[in-house]
């Protein structure tokens, strides 16, 4: 059976310096997958290879068993995969409604039309009023992107990265910057959302790791020093000496 | 044989003065972001002011003191104008200057007319430098080819040897970091673009004496600048330097010949060259032969 | 910004916009003002033409004259076979040549000049326009050399008895079309390809990450706009009765540019009112004053440091404050500004002149401006224009400082109010 994404020993090098050290990973379908690890390690650098942004330096990628490596962006989003950024990344001069639906234009197949009214097509106007329910911005729908406010954003952004309906969902640290509450509320609906799909997520907060991951991948200079449940990255030495103490102080307020 | 090695100077020291140009450009963008459409319009304030100086001094002042005097312009520019629109983005930057173009060319009608003034070669500098096998080649070809040689290299000097220019290069990817040490930021753009706008009016002081001194000057060699500054890659100085030496040869050669194909000569061609150039760079090449940095 | 009232409001304005288009000749009856709206009428479709590149799309091109101008060339020749009866197109008809032959070369240019974005996009789109218009000078089988190609619009047979000879049947033929574009440029905002070509100006990189092409998305928002800048160039062919190389130049291309911006890029509308402000200055303002290109390129500039958002916006900015019923406030600030403005410019006015009458050569230096009369080679009219200009612009700024506050104030107390 193939693994929804899987990385064949890749490799980045920026110039002379590496990056990614030879990463190997396989995520089944429906797996909700973790990667965390110290600052530097390679996370963003990593999705980026994964998502089209960068090109690689060697090594392969596969999406449910097909080869994207070297694919331009656009042509892997079309194959299924889809990514949220850390630093927010939507449209800011257009409305939360309309952020939605230019995401669910080419999954339902309107591609370049210049015939179609948009205000008329109502499968893209379910699809979105109901992505922008189920993240909760429903009462903002008229509101341009650049004046929500930023917690509002990052569900903006989770909303714009599963709206297209990819199989595989990227999100890089979606709870970043947000208070406790935010972020417990942004748990809930990753969770709504990634049902019966394939997530990948970097995260930094422990406890949504804790709460969210089947399983956890510690990326440390590059290297994957670590897969497994939570409970065996819990107990592991080296994973244990990569963070030095920082995982089990946030591992006792989980 | 001697056609080809006098045509093939004339290009070279047209490249030269091409590579001044846009050079003087590509730093300001790097720089700064921002991509001086009226970076040529310096290029003619340097030779009318030469012009009116020579006319009333000499040209050995109007070296020194015209490109000084456009330095001056756009350091004005730089505090009054860019400064104010920067926050509106690199599009609202080049339109700013873009609009500066327009109003520096009608302010030249203004002033100086609509005709071509004289603004003449001086005579210690008019004659031949020496002779090839019967051609001569002109003094004033080689002065234009020193001074370009002579300044670049200063530049290349002073950016790489002196304090400021370590502010500079640095100020050029971290220019937050720059000033988190301290350093004059915005002073240092400000000179910076001041210099570029010398570096231009320093080519009009020694090209618009060697070429025609007229409104029309900024409007005829900007596109060429900026097509040298495509060709060669938005932001790296080696891909102009190979661009304006290409571009520089490329005219030169084809003003000059006479062959026709298809009932139209070369040198009827001649102004196409240029872009057909790009044209043709983008289909195959679409980063321009060494380029660093998007708009 | 929005633009999306009720619908039945869109209805009104559509329906408000056509009533003007008709009635305005018989409004505005003199002859001159009918040539003026004959060209505003033009004017309007290339400018939004071009705004769909630059306010849709995000790509600002320097090079748009080839598409309106390519479009007239080939409807000047293809209205000449018509002359000739080698082909039976009824004049009407006309601009749909002149938009099938800017599409054809919006595909053709607009493959390759799409392939880079942002400034080097502007760059090779200058670039292109000067290929344009070098070889518009060396191929005069096609482009008539320095004079171009003439054309006589009153040939074949006349469209429902109409001959299109005299100026208002120009000018209801221009409109008619202005019209139909405007309409057909704004339904395209609101298809999947409109919307994603914001989308591609918003967030270049986010647009690839939700499946599109975003080079692609400008390519062919290119060639549409493309065929409509035919459009224009073919009624302005038809208008005219002349093309030539200057239809294709930088100028050209400048032109639209600057009649855009001021008119307002972020909004559908603002190009219609920068079309009509534009070719006022042009037409009307340079039968008064040689200085106008240079009052322009003044107010060009004034626009970019001050109102990037052009007409449109400073229009639009006031609506929420009459809403609430408070414009009343700002009536006295504005008044001062606008008086403030006007003495300086009445100083700027006065030593521009003077400069333009001194440097050409051997004319009259006395000059009549605003009524009076002097010498420009004497020095006190020099001081007085100067001391109005220093003065105006004193004043200007102390008014703009008591417009500040009144709008801060203003803006302060309506958002305290919607919390």
């Amino acid at each position: 059976m193939n693994a929804a994404l899987e990385l064949r020993d890749v490799h980045k090098s920026f110039g002379t310096t590496k990056i990614i050290n030879g990463v190997s990973l396989a995520i089944p379908a429906g797996e909700r997958h973790a990667i965390i690890g110290p600052n530097g390690a390679g996370k963003s650098t990593l999705y980026n290879l994964i998502s089209g942004r960068y090109p690689l330096s060697a090594g392969q990628i596969l999406l449910n068993g097909e080869d994207i490596t070297g694919l331009k962006p656009y042509e892997i989003n079309r194959k299924g995969l889809s990514r949220s950024f850390q630093v927010t990344n939507i449209f800011h001069r257009l409305s939360v409604y309309e952020n939605i639906r230019c995401a669910v234009l080419w999954s339902l197949g309107y591609r370049y039309s210049f015939w179609h009214r948009v205000g008329g097509l109502r499968d893209a106007q379910r699809r979105s009023v109901d992505v922008m329910e189920r993240i909760g911005l429903a009462r903002r729908r008229d509101t341009l992107a650049g004046e929500l406010t930023y917690a509002e954003q990052r569900a903006l952004e989770i909303g714009i990265t599963i709206a297209g309906g990819a199989s595989v969902i990227l999100l890089d640290e979606p709870t970043a910057g947000m208070s406790r509450t935010e972020t417990a509320n942004a748990v809930e609906l990753i969770r709504q959302v990634t049902e019966g799909r394939t997530l990948v997520m970097v995260e930094h907060d422990m406890g949504v790791v804790f709460n969210l991951a089947d399983r956890i991948s510690v990326l440390v200079y590059g290297e994957v020093i670590a897969t497994g449940t939570p409970a065996a990255i819990r107990s592991n030495a080296a994973v244990q000496e990569a963070y030095l103490g920082t995982l089990h102080k946030e591992v006792a307020s989980a | 044989m001697e056609f080809v090695l006098v045509q093939t100077l004339n290009g070279i020291s047209y490249g030269l003065l091409l590579f001044m140009l846009s050079s003087g450009l590509t730093l300001v963008f790097s720089l700064m972001g921002v991509l001086n459409f009226a970076h040529a319009s310096f290029y003619m304030l340097g030779a009318y002011f030469a012009y009116q100086v020579s006319v009333k001094i000499g040209f050995w002042p109007a070296l020194v003191i015209a490109p000084l005097l456009v330095a001056a312009i756009g350091m004005l520019v730089e505090r009054w104008g860019l400064r104010t629109v920067h926050k509106y983005g690199h599009v609202a930057e080049l339109l700013f200057t873009f609009g500066l173009a327009y109003l520096i060319e009608e302010a030249v009608h203004l002033i100086w007319g609509r005709l071509a003034v004289e603004y003449r070669v001086p005579p210690e500098l008019d004659g031949p430098l020496f002779h090839i096998m019967g051609s001569q080649y002109p003094i004033y070809r080689g002065f234009m080819m020193l001074v370009s040689v002579t300044m670049l290299v200063s530049i290349w000097l002073a950016l790489t040897r002196t304090r400021i220019g370590l502010v500079i290069q640095a100020a050029l990817t971290h220019p937050q970091t720059v000033e988190a040490l301290g350093h004059n930021v915005p002073r240092v753009f400000m000179l910076v673009f001041g210099g570029g706008a010398a570096l231009a009016g320093l080519a009009g002081v020694i090209g618009g004496n060697a070429f025609v001194t007229e409104p029309g000057m900024a409007a005829a060699v900007g596109p060429i600048i900026f097509v040298i500054v495509v060709v060669g890659g938005m932001g790296s100085l080696a891909g102009a330097f190979i661009a304006s030496l290409l571009i520089g040869c490329v005219q030169t050669f084809a003003v000059s010949l006479d062959w026709a194909i298809g009932g139209i000569s070369i040198a009827q061609a001649a102004p196409v060259l240029p872009y057909l150039l790009m044209v043709l760079l983008l289909i195959f090449r679409p980063k321009g032969l060494m380029g660093t940095r998007e708009g | 910004m929005r633009y999306q009232p009720l619908n039945l409001g869109r209805w009104v304005l559509w329906s408000a916009t056509a009533l003007v288009l008709l009635a305005a000749p018989q409004i505005f009856s003199a002859s001159f003002v009918l040539t003026l709206m004959t060209q505003m009428g033009t004017m309007i479709i290339f400018a939004l033409s071009y705004n769909m590149l630059l306010g849709q799309g995000g790509m600002l091109s320097f090079g748009h004259a080839v598409y309106s101008g390519l479009g007239a060339y080939l409807s000047v020749h293809a209205l000449n076979l018509v002359g000739h009866g080698a082909f039976p197109l009824p004049l009407p008809l006309l601009p749909l040549v002149g938009g099938l032959a800017g599409l054809a070369f919006g595909i053709l240019f607009g493959y390759v000049t799409t392939r880079r974005a942002g400034t080097t996009f502007a760059l090779i789109s200058l670039g292109v326009g000067e290929m344009v218009f070098a070889c518009s000078l060396m191929l005069p089988g096609f482009f008539g050399g320095e004079a171009g190609i003439s054309t006589n619009r009153v040939v074949g047979q006349p469209f429902l008895g109409i001959s299109f000879g005299p100026a208002i049947q120009v000018y209801y033929l221009v409109a008619f079309w202005c019209f139909v574009c405007m309409a057909a440029m704004f339904a395209l905002t609101q298809t999947p390809l409109g919307r994603m070509a914001n989308a591609v100006r918003d967030n270049p990189e986010r647009a690839e990450f939700v499946g599109y092409n975003t080079q692609h998305v400008r390519f062919l928002q290119l060639a549409l706009s493309a065929f409509f800048a035919g459009v224009s160039g073919a009624l302005s062919c038809i208008n005219f009765e002349i093309v030539s190389a200057e239809n294709v130049s930088a100028i050209r291309s400048g032109g639209v540019l600057v009649a855009t911006f001021i008119g307002g890029v972020p909004f559908f509308f603002g190009p219609i009112v920068g079309a009509v402000v534009y070719i006022f200055f042009v037409v009307a303002l340079s039968g008064f004053t040689k200085a106008w290109l240079l009052y322009l390129g003044l107010f060009f500039l004034l626009m970019v440091l001050y109102a990037p958002g052009g007409i449109a916006s400073i229009i639009l900015m006031q609506i929420p404050v009459i809403r609430a019923r408070r414009f009343g406030e700002l009536l006295l600030p504005y008044a001062l500004a606008a008086a403030a403005a006007l003495v300086a410019l009445a100083g700027l006015i006065g030593m521009v002149e003077m400069v333009y009458r001194l440097s050409e050569q051997g004319a009259n230096t006395v000059l009549t401006v605003f009524g009076l009369s002097f010498d420009a080679r004497a020095t006190p009219p020099w001081i007085a224009f100067a001391a109005v200009l220093v003065a105006g612009l004193a004043a200007l700024r102390h008014a703009a400082r008591f417009v500040s506050a009144r709008w801060d104030a203003i803006q302060q107390s309506l958002q305290s109010r919607a919390a």
